[in-house]
């Protein structure tokens, strides 16, 4: 066997060892999913945005993309073809040369212009969801305090105030008036759990012993997921609520409706039950 | 100082004069205080954490791929790996949650403070530190051989977790209490307590080893090895010993107060008021602060990420350019840059807490300083690229793992400055996307550097050469798969796919992953192969390889002038180092060669210092 | 000098043995009690005779006003919403219109001179269906097998937090199967709770004997084969406040007798 062959065999392996895991993979996927277009991976894979500044982050993610992508392609390109170019040859004599204090200036002026730019544009944004001045006004308030592994919400009832006997109290069920900024009290019963709702672009550690807060203003009617995003133990895959973005008018109804009725499970100080006494 | 410089002298020039007596079994290679036997003892500790933190990898993409425990690749892995694992982690056929937690707990674990750190901080630093900055041994070889077993101490302890009643620590390699702190809450008992013990361990181990690393390279340079003539692994490994020095106490410290809290009843990290399954927690007053062990933990751990990366960019351009046959680019600016990054690393730790309920206003503070710990990692690869431009290129298959290193690692640089930015981060923090950042930089980056340099310097650690034909199929499965396995995970992060969660098919934002992650999970497997690939190889060629010439890649640094096997003491003689370490292609290197070695006096040299005298 | 250096090594790698096998060596000795006990149960085992032994019913009522039925919110887990078509109250208390309690604990807490009887062969089986447990209120013997099944398409996890016997903590996805668990120590009530549906909950009575009964919807219960003897009956229930309630009684019974023993629980 001569050499060009033996590299020609070669190659056809690698690319034959590309190739068909993927060929099988996306027979798999035409298979389960047949309405599913390969390309709906890599083209608008963010989850449906819904609420005031889930597109915000939209952007800002897209425009670190953008630039990332661009540095991306231009260091893997250059290096594929510094491969291709500088591969040894006979009689090829390499260059020698210790560097350049100019290109080192410049790269690392511009990189720290690029990333302090991207640094002052994040932050207004972030201020403008985490800052506490600037948390929306007499917004209405609503409890969420996680255990392992459920979310006990908790509206304040008509008084307006928690812990009365007007409380309502659901597990899991997360109702909110479309178009109408809400603020959400966190504050985890165990361990560490994290308030995750995707389509808000939304996460918040939920942390024993001290209160955290998030607010949001949904602008998308519909039923969305709250999922925990820090590990809270076996059960974490399982600890998933509801979120239900409805008219005001729908949410009152549902909230006069839950209203006298006592669901004693969900309110932490009912969850103790028979556990130590049995003597 | 002159108590340290003096054992140079006699382990380094006159050591022969003594003659060589002969040294027993257990003393030569168990109990060895020379610091080449120490490497590769510490080779082949972090090989084996490899295969169990890469086992362990298996288990939990064999989960992620088929969450549903169907599928004929299921089916068939899930039964092979019932054999090794017993009926409480994997029963008739179905991965349990809560071993599913420890597999990705311990992996994590092993692969951080038992594969990849003792692979970079044990094996490369004992073996290079002396060998190329001219050295007969390390400063304290006894503190040396107890950073060893007390490594390898470690390993069993952690390895011991599998095997106690309650399993092994499934809180995440953070292990964030208070999940680690109460038993109740987290079914394990004893495992997260040998964790605890067992990092402590490894703690100190690494103390030992950043102590002597650092005294080394201060008081044991060949004459003539002036700082800016050290090779880059020498500095690389000095700057990380200093960050380990700086940084492992507190999580020392912090693993400590953690044990306070499981055993004694303290409530460092434990508020008041828990309640446990509904009832109040008993047998701890509370009034800690969950968050204290997030800042103890990542002032360590942030760091600990340095300390992982910077060892691996130090290898890396050492490799770079002994295959460009050029010098490196920028010198200088790599120094400078390594000691930026490791100045900056001890400011950046609260980007891992952005939604943690800390202070928004440190989240800014903490942005800014993230944002700019990236420019010197730009540097570097800006750097790499300048050194392969107008080069030599020697395909090699050190340097294929080496031009691997940079392509991946820029991956990963680039994809870390979305976390970077706060409001980016809210939504993909704690998930996918961080995980596949964390691999390109490890995966990607560290062990691809530690493969690299594996290739290059296993000629001089066992005298042989390892197979270059098996080397490259194992860099090319490797690189294939690798970017199969972790490429993807950028983009179930992007579709909001939560970490170290078991089963994600019961979201409705997630189900439609399940092809991409069982695609993934297969490519995990053959990534797998590829380093069994390697161990076979690096085995087989131990014992077999073709026997290896005294500097088979013409390089230029001091170890490749001393013969195979090195003898106890290393140098024959006392090197003298005439110039830089990557003086390659140099138009005044007499003869025909292309690289002008350290040690090597210039022309005219010799006669004049005779005719001085 | 070296040799202390090896010397000073080899305690350390043997402190660090002790450490490793201190898990190991507490399991056997927990082994070892088990064996104790089982060899000592051989020598005073006790059966139960059917034919002599005393009969020992009664009726569980409540004395005061029936506490008000709470629905479980199901809809916190669809796939639990989907098991039932009406709205489910909590099991906490079940009584019926004359007033007669069910899933009530009655057993023999003293009197027996502690003996000890031979477990059954025969395996317990509490299955977790609709997002409840059933049996909700269950006693076993000491030693007797107790299989924990999963009949949800969702996971559970059962959290087991007695006091004497050791806590245990597993998840069960769908699927998974049965798990087999063994209840060692004697021991009123064992709290047995999934995490992942915070109502679901049931009580474990581990007994060293098998006097012991669940009263049924009737409010009724039965223990047979008593042998003859003065006897301290107790009744355990719990409660809708949180707190477990138990009401001892005398009885004194000759060799087939059947005795009655009525309990009232304090309601509201």
């Amino acid at each position: 066997m001569n050499l060009s062959m033996k590299r020609g065999i070669q190659w056809l392996c690698a690319v034959a060892l590309a190739v068909l895991p993927s060929a099988v993979a996306a027979q798999a996927v035409k298979a389960k999913y047949p309405d599913h277009h390969w390309y709906s991976w890599w083209m608008n894979i963010l989850p449906d945005n819904a609420s005031t500044y889930a597109s915000k982050i939209d952007d800002m993610f897209d425009l670190i993309l953008w630039i990332t992508l661009i540095v991306f392609v231009l260091v893997e390109a250059a290096l594929v073809y510094f491969l291709w170019k500088y591969r040894s040859k006979p009689g090829r004599k390499a260059i020698y040369y210790h560097g350049n204090n100019r290109l080192e200036i410049m790269w690392t002026a511009i990189p720290a212009m690029i990333l302090v730019f991207l640094a002052i544009f994040s932050n207004s944004l972030w201020s403008e969801i985490r800052s506490p001045n600037r948390f929306p006004k007499d917004a209405p308030v609503i409890r969420i305090s996680p255990r392992q592994f459920q979310w006990d919400i908790t509206y304040p009832g008509p008084d307006g105030k928690f812990d009365t006997p007007d409380d309502i109290n659901t597990i899991n069920q997360l109702y909110l008036a479309l178009n109408e900024p809400v603020q959400i009290k966190l504050l985890a019963q165990d361990v560490i759990h994290s308030f995750f709702v995707p389509e808000f672009r939304i996460k918040q550690d939920a942390v024993p012993g001290m209160q955290t807060a998030v607010w949001i203003n949904p602008t998308k009617a519909g039923e969305y997921e709250i999922a925990c995003a820090e590990l809270c133990g076996l059960g974490h895959y399982r600890m998933k609520g509801y979120v239900h973005v409805i008219a005001r008018d729908s949410l009152d109804r549902w909230k006069t409706a839950q209203a006298p009725a006592p669901v004693a499970e969900a309110a932490p100080t009912a969850t103790t039950d028979s556990s130590k006494t049995s003597k | 100082m002159s108590t340290i410089v003096l054992p140079k002298e006699i382990k380094g020039a006159s050591h022969d004069a003594h003659g060589h007596h002969e040294l027993s079994f257990w003393r030569k290679y168990l109990f060895s205080l020379d610091h080449k036997v120490i490497a590769i003892q510490f080779l082949f500790l972090s090989s084996f954490f490899l295969l169990v933190g890469g086992l362990l990898a298996l288990v939990v993409r064999l989960q992620l791929g088929w969450p549903d425990h169907t599928g004929w690749f299921y089916k068939s892995m899930a039964s092979v790996f019932s054999m090794i694992f017993s009926q409480k982690m994997i029963t008739g056929g179905i991965i349990l949650p809560e071993f599913y937690n420890s597999a990705f707990t311990m992996h994590a674990t092993f692969m951080i403070f038992f594969a990849v750190m003792p692979f970079l901080m044990g094996t490369f630093a004992n073996f290079l530190i002396p060998l190329q900055i001219g050295a007969g041994d390390m400063a304290f070889p006894r503190l040396n051989m107890a950073s060893f077993w007390l490594a390898f101490i470690a390993g069993l302890v952690m390895l011991s977790g599998f095997f106690v009643p309650g399993g092994a620590a499934g809180g995440g390699w953070t292990s964030y209490p208070t999940l680690s702190a109460i038993p109740e809450l987290s079914g394990v008992t004893w495992g997260q307590n040998l964790w605890l013990f067992s990092l402590l361990l490894s703690g100190i181990s690494s103390l030992l080893g950043a102590i002597n690393y650092i005294t080394t390279v201060v008081n044991m340079r060949a004459p003539g090895m002036s700082w800016m003539r050290l090779p880059l692994p020498i500095w690389s490994i000095f700057i990380t010993a200093v960050l380990l020095l700086l940084a492992v106490p507190v999580l020392g410290a912090a693993l400590i107060l953690l044990m306070f809290d499981r055993t004694l009843g303290t409530s460092f990290f434990i508020p008041h008021g828990l309640l446990v399954a509904g009832s109040p927690l008993t047998g701890h007053t509370g009034g800690g602060q969950v968050l204290l062990w997030q800042h103890l933990f990542w002032f360590f751990g942030h760091p600990e990420v340095y300390i992982m990366i910077l060892p691996a960019m130090g290898l890396t351009s050492e490799i770079l350019s002994v295959f460009s046959r050029k010098p490196i680019f920028g010198y200088k600016a790599m120094v400078l840059s390594m000691s930026g990054i490791a100045f900056l690393g001890f400011m950046v730790w609260g980007h891992h807490m952005f939604q943690s309920g800390m202070n928004p206003l440190l989240g800014t503070t903490f942005m800014i300083s993230t944002m700019l710990i990236a420019v010197p990692s730009a540097i570097k690869t800006f750097n790499w690229l300048g050194t392969l431009w107008g080069g030599n290129l020697k395909f090699t298959t050190a340097f294929f793992f080496a031009v691997g290193f940079v392509a991946m690692f820029a991956i990963g640089g680039l994809s870390g400055i979305f976390m970077a930015s706060t409001p980016v981060d809210i939504f993909i923090h704690d998930t996918y996307f961080i995980v596949g950042h964390i691999h390109y930089v490890l995966f990607g980056g560290s062990l691809f550097a530690i493969f690299g340099a594996i290739y290059y310097w296993f000629p001089k650690m066992f005298g042989r050469m390892m197979s270059e034909r098996w080397g490259k199929v194992h860099f090319w499965l490797a690189f294939l798969s690798f970017n199969g396995v972790f490429f993807p995970m950028h983009i179930l992060g992007i579709n909001g796919m939560m970490r170290r969660i078991y089963d994600y098919t019961g979201y409705a934002h997630l189900s439609h992953l399940q092809p991409m992650n069982a695609f993934m999970s297969v490519c995990a497997f053959i990534l797998g192969l590829s380093v069994l690939i390697f161990l076979f190889n690096m085995i087989w060629s131990i014992f077999k390889g073709p026997i290896a010439p005294v500097n088979p890649w013409h390089a230029t640094t001091l170890e490749w002038t001393i013969a195979n096997p090195i003898p106890h003491g290393n140098f024959a003689e006392m090197p003298r180092v005439f110039r830089g370490p990557y003086e390659y292609s140099a138009p005044n290197t007499p003869g025909d060669a292309d690289f002008y070695p350290q040690n090597v006096p210039p022309p005219g040299f010799g006669s004049a210092e005779r005719t001085a005298h | 000098m070296n040799t202390s250096i090896t010397r000073k090594l080899s305690y350390l790698l043997s402190l660090f043995l002790i450490v490793a096998l201190v898990s190991c060596g507490k399991k056997k000795e927990d082994d070892d009690d088990a064996g104790d006990a089982k060899d000592g149960a051989a020598t005073t085992v006790a059966t139960v005779d059917m034919a002599n032994g005393a009969t020992i019913s009664g009726m569980i009522k409540i004395d005061g006003a029936v506490p008000a039925g709470k629905p479980i919110a199901m809809d916190a887990d669809p796939v639990c919403k989907a098991a039932h078509s009406a709205p489910v109250m909590a099991d906490h208390w079940m009584v019926g219109s004359a007033g007669e309690v069910a899933n009530t604990f009655v057993y023999i807490k003293d009197g027996l001179g502690g003996a000890t009887y031979a477990a059954p062969a025969s395996t317990f089986t509490i299955n977790q269906q609709g997002c409840q447990y059933d049996p909700h209120i269950f006693g076993v013997m000491v030693g007797q097998k107790i299989e924990i099944k999963n009949s949800d398409q969702t996971m559970h996890n059962i959290h087991a937090h007695g006091e004497k016997n050791e806590q245990f903590n597993e998840g069960q996805p769908a699927g998974t199967p049965v798990k087999e668990k063994v209840l060692d120590k004697e021991e009123v009530m064992i709290p047995i709770k999934c995490d992942v549906h915070g109502w679901m909950n049931c009580y474990a009575g581990v007994l060293k004997h098998p006097f012991f009964a669940v009263s049924g919807k009737d409010g009724k219960f039965e223990i047979k084969g008593v042998p003859p003897g003065t006897y301290t009956v107790t009744a355990w229930h719990e409660t809708l406040d949180g707190k477990g309630m138990s009401v001892d009684q005398k009885i004194t019974v000759a060799a087939k007798d059947s005795k009655t023993v009525d309990f009232s629980l304090k309601g509201q």
